[in-house]
């Protein structure tokens, strides 16, 4: 599948360095970019969310009625609608500055640490798979076997408090690994794309679970006619970090140090260097003398245990009242976008997690005092990642020259 | 593994002969076999033929569970030897053997899991084929992109824009064919960001086509509550295509009802897959697109406009997908809904990988898919011995055997994938 690129004859794109295969080009693009074009896609995606809250709004759709007789109603109208929604998603994942105390003012923020820690762990599982040239969408399939299994663990098993909760994140890490391990090594011996394989894994992981959690031999809570498992035990449910009051608990501590051990593991260790050969180029990594199967096999199963640990991060830490079929809360597919932005560095995803935790943590404040739905957050997010896998796109809009300082 | 030597095989010359047709036969068969073996279902199954607004009435059919099962066993024995028989002559699994089998196959296990109740053959199939349409939609779709060189992923998100666009702009004009007309519109246009990215900035088009979907997701969803939700009337009451039973047709016992009594929709469908399988294989359109797809260099130097060809073709995958998306809307369910579609464009694309990137192939997928999604609903009522979400998993399933090559081989086109720089 090669492809002979030659410098183009055009100015319109950047003069680019040959592609070695169809995923590696963009993913290296994607993983080199620059941070200012990281930035500015962030900016202009905020400006079309923008746009789109004041579209739709009732007062700004009625002033636009007669806009050219009182133009000025119609501004302040638009303006109200987006100040007003970043200010509430400020509030809401920030500070609270409509809060009356300290504590209560500063709750946000620890929101966002906790909405962002299963984003930075599954983001890193995405990366990593990135880093090889692989790409990792079955976080979905991955999170709900890692949760199944974590949570399994979590009420069926007595065990004192550390030993059980270890056992039981070991438990989810394990499901995510195996699942994921299974793209890789049905990529490596048969040569099936991973992104159809995931595709699909997602929809059988979904009714494996559902049907697990409709049979009271299997997951179902004892009595319950519901797709529901027992709530977890306490012994098995990650602490809180800063009292009761906070919601911020052990997931985020674990998603950080996730982060350290991606980032010695892709930087200083000789695995990370096979796997970031492999992402560049698998041909001439295979020529080197490595094992590009094994590779794969075993870049996805480390996806699969990152996206694992956030998986279990949702069962016995955000919430443990049971497993569910719906307890990857879409952060499976979030992850995709953060390791986009984070370019698929263990730092980068870690700044891209806390702004997407930041996004979903002030989203649902949004949505309850501004009546601004959810999915807005949805919006930006995917225009975020559309731009940022388009830099001549944003040095298009920007201006900015065609090859920026690195 | 074997798929090495069958690697090197395909690169190399003349195909051998595919023994997985055989195979497969024969592991489904024996499969068959034990399950009416070892779990006999005592009673007798009725299989209702005629739907109740049918002119010539068909008698029901009630026949004893097991021996009629173990009746149909012996078929599949009987197609499995057949294609033994031609694999050792050197010659394909041809595709009727294979309708042949999959309804032989289908029944005997029917007849067996419905022991002591009675299945409506004419709402069994009748609601395969309503859940197939927008699956039937999409896969042509994604054959069209995939063929031309770009891969499709965001046929779901085609679908679910021509939904919402149908339900709206029905709903404001009254007319339902202008909802169609907008649906088309809508999957194109969610088709023109995909090219403009894919061919135009060379962004990776998986990555395009799945940021794509939850765009579309997040869009819908948004606009949905924000505008449709309050202004229900208004905004979210099309109208809907109704049924158009055709004069002859629609009379023939069985296949008049399933087939002949839709809405102009699915006749388009009809029309729409005759055209696209001859097309794509019998006009200089068709030839261009798939020279295109599998080999862009040498469509080049011919004098092909490579990502001009790239995009048209998408554009039309794309108002055929958005097409789709009105049959939930304007037939389905006359309102829309956040997340309507629920993914089928991702079974669309299963669809178009089982069906090898045929168009007359990937719509017979698809219709099977749609068999299996609904005749779960129809096991389900009637109460048999397979869990739902088993029947359900079914596509998803097949379809990973698909790309691990364990059913056939399934080969996309050359330079899928690849975007095209002129060099």
């Amino acid at each position: 599948m090669s492809n002979p690129v030659t410098s183009q004859d055009h100015p319109p794109a950047e003069p680019e360095a040959p592609e070695p295969g169809r995923m590696h080009g963009v993913l290296h693009k994607i993983t080199t970019g620059g941070t200012l074009v990281a930035v500015l896609s962030v900016l202009l995606a905020v400006f079309f969310g923008s746009l789109l809250i004041a579209l739709t709004d009732e007062r700004v759709r009625e002033t636009a009625g007669y806009l050219f007789s009182r133009p000025g109603d119609f501004f302040q109208a638009t303006w109200d609608a987006v100040w007003g929604a970043y200010t509430a998603l400020f509030r809401g994942s920030i500070y609270n500055t409509r809060a009356e105390s300290f504590e209560t003012a500063i709750r946000p923020l620890t929101d966002t640490f906790k909405f962002a820690g299963p984003l930075i762990a599954a983001g890193l599982g995405v990366g990593v798979a990135f880093r090889a040239g692989l790409f990792n969408i079955g976080g979905r399939g991955q999170m709900l076997l890692a949760g199944a299994a974590a949570g399994w663990v979590g009420y069926q098993v007595e065990l004192p408090w550390p030993l059980h909760l270890t056992l039981a994140i070991a438990a989810g890490m394990l499901a995510g690994a195996l699942w994921g391990g299974l793209v890789g090594l049905l990529k490596a011996r048969t040569g099936a794309h991973e992104v159809i394989v995931t595709i699909m894994l997602n929809y059988v992981a979904f009714y494996l679970v559902f049907f697990a959690l409709s049979r009271q031999s299997l997951l179902q809570a004892p009595g319950s006619a519901n797709a529901k498992s027992s709530p977890m035990r306490e012994s098995a449910t990650m602490p809180k970090l800063l009292g009761e009051t906070y919601n911020l608990h052990l997931g985020f501590l674990l998603a950080l140090v996730a982060v350290l051990v991606v980032w010695w593991l892709l930087n200083r260790s000789s695995l990370g260097f096979r796997i970031r050969a492999v992402g560049e180029n698998p041909s001439a990594a295979r020529g080197a003398g490595i094992d590009v199967g094994r590779i794969y096999v075993t870049v996805m199963l480390i996806s699969g245990a990152l996206i694992g640990l956030a998986g279990t991060n949702q069962v016995l830490g955000t919430v443990t009242s049971g497993i569910t079929v719906d307890l990857d809360a879409g952060i499976g597919f979030d992850a995709i976008t953060v390791a986009l932005l984070g370019r698929s560095r263990p730092l980068g995803i870690l700044g891209a997690g806390l702004l997407f935790g930041a996004f979903k943590a002030g989203g649902f404040a949004m949505q309850a005092s501004q009546d601004i739905p959810v999915d807005i957050v949805l919006v930006v997010q995917s225009l975020i990642v559309l731009f940022i896998a388009a830099p001549p796109l944003i040095r298009a809009v920007f201006r900015l020259p065609a090859k920026e300082a690195k | 593994m074997s798929t090495t030597i069958e690697e090197t095989r395909l690169a190399g010359v003349p195909t051998v002969v595919d023994r997985k047709g055989p195979v497969i036969f024969a592991v489904l068969t024996v499969a068959l076999a034990l399950i009416v073996a070892l779990a006999p279902q005592p009673g007798d199954t009725t299989f209702r033929l005629a739907a109740d607004s049918d002119f010539a009435q068909l008698p029901a059919l009630t026949v004893p569970s097991t021996a009629t099962a173990w009746l149909l066993v012996l078929a599949c024995v009987l197609s499995t030897a057949v294609a033994i028989l031609r694999y050792l002559r050197q010659r394909p699994t041809p595709l009727w053997l294979v309708v042949v089998f999959a309804v032989a196959w289908m029944a005997g296990f029917l007849t067996w899991a419905a022991a002591g109740a009675t299945i409506p053959v004419v709402g069994l199939l009748g609601g395969s084929l309503a859940l197939a349409v927008p699956l039937v939609f999409g896969a042509l779709g994604g054959v069209l992109g995939e063929r031309a060189g770009v891969v499709n992923i965001a046929i779901d998100g085609q679908l679910l824009a021509g939904a919402f666009a149908a339900a709206m702009i029905a709903s404001l004009v009254g007319s339902t064919w202008a909802g169609l007309v907008a649906a088309m519109l809508a999957g194109l246009l969610v088709a023109l960001v995909l090219g403009v990215f894919a061919i135009n900035y060379l962004v990776d088009q998986v990555i395009v086509g799945v940021v794509l979907n939850v765009l579309v997701i997040g869009l819908t969803s948004f606009m949905f509550t924000q505008v449709l939700a309050p202004n229900d009337a208004t905004l979210n009451s099309p109208p809907r295509f109704t049924a158009l039973p055709v004069p002859v047709l629609g009379e023939i016992p069985l296949i008049g009802p399933i087939f002949f009594r839709q809405t102009i929709i699915v006749y388009l469908l009809y029309a729409l897959v005759a055209v696209i399988a001859w097309g794509l294989y019998r006009t200089r359109w068709g030839l261009r697109v798939r020279a295109v797809g599998e080999h862009p260099q040498a469509a080049d130097t011919v004098g092909i406009k490579i990502n001009r060809t790239r995009l048209r073709t998408i554009l039309l995958a794309g108002a055929i997908a958005g097409a789709g998306g009105a049959f939930y809307t304007l037939v389905s369910v006359p309102q829309f809904n956040r997340e309507m579609t629920g993914g089928a464009g991702y079974i669309a694309l299963a669809a178009v990988i089982f069906g090898k990137w045929d168009p007359i192939r990937a719509t017979l997928a698809a219709l099977l898919f749609g068999f299996a999604s609904n005749l779960q609903g129809v096991l389900s009522v009637i109460g048999s011995p397979v869990p739902s979400q088993f029947m359900l998993m079914l596509p998803y399933v097949v379809t990973i055997f698909a790309v691990a090559g364990l059913v056939g081989r399934s080969r996309a086109p050359a330079a899928v994938g690849t975007p095209y720089e002129k060099g």
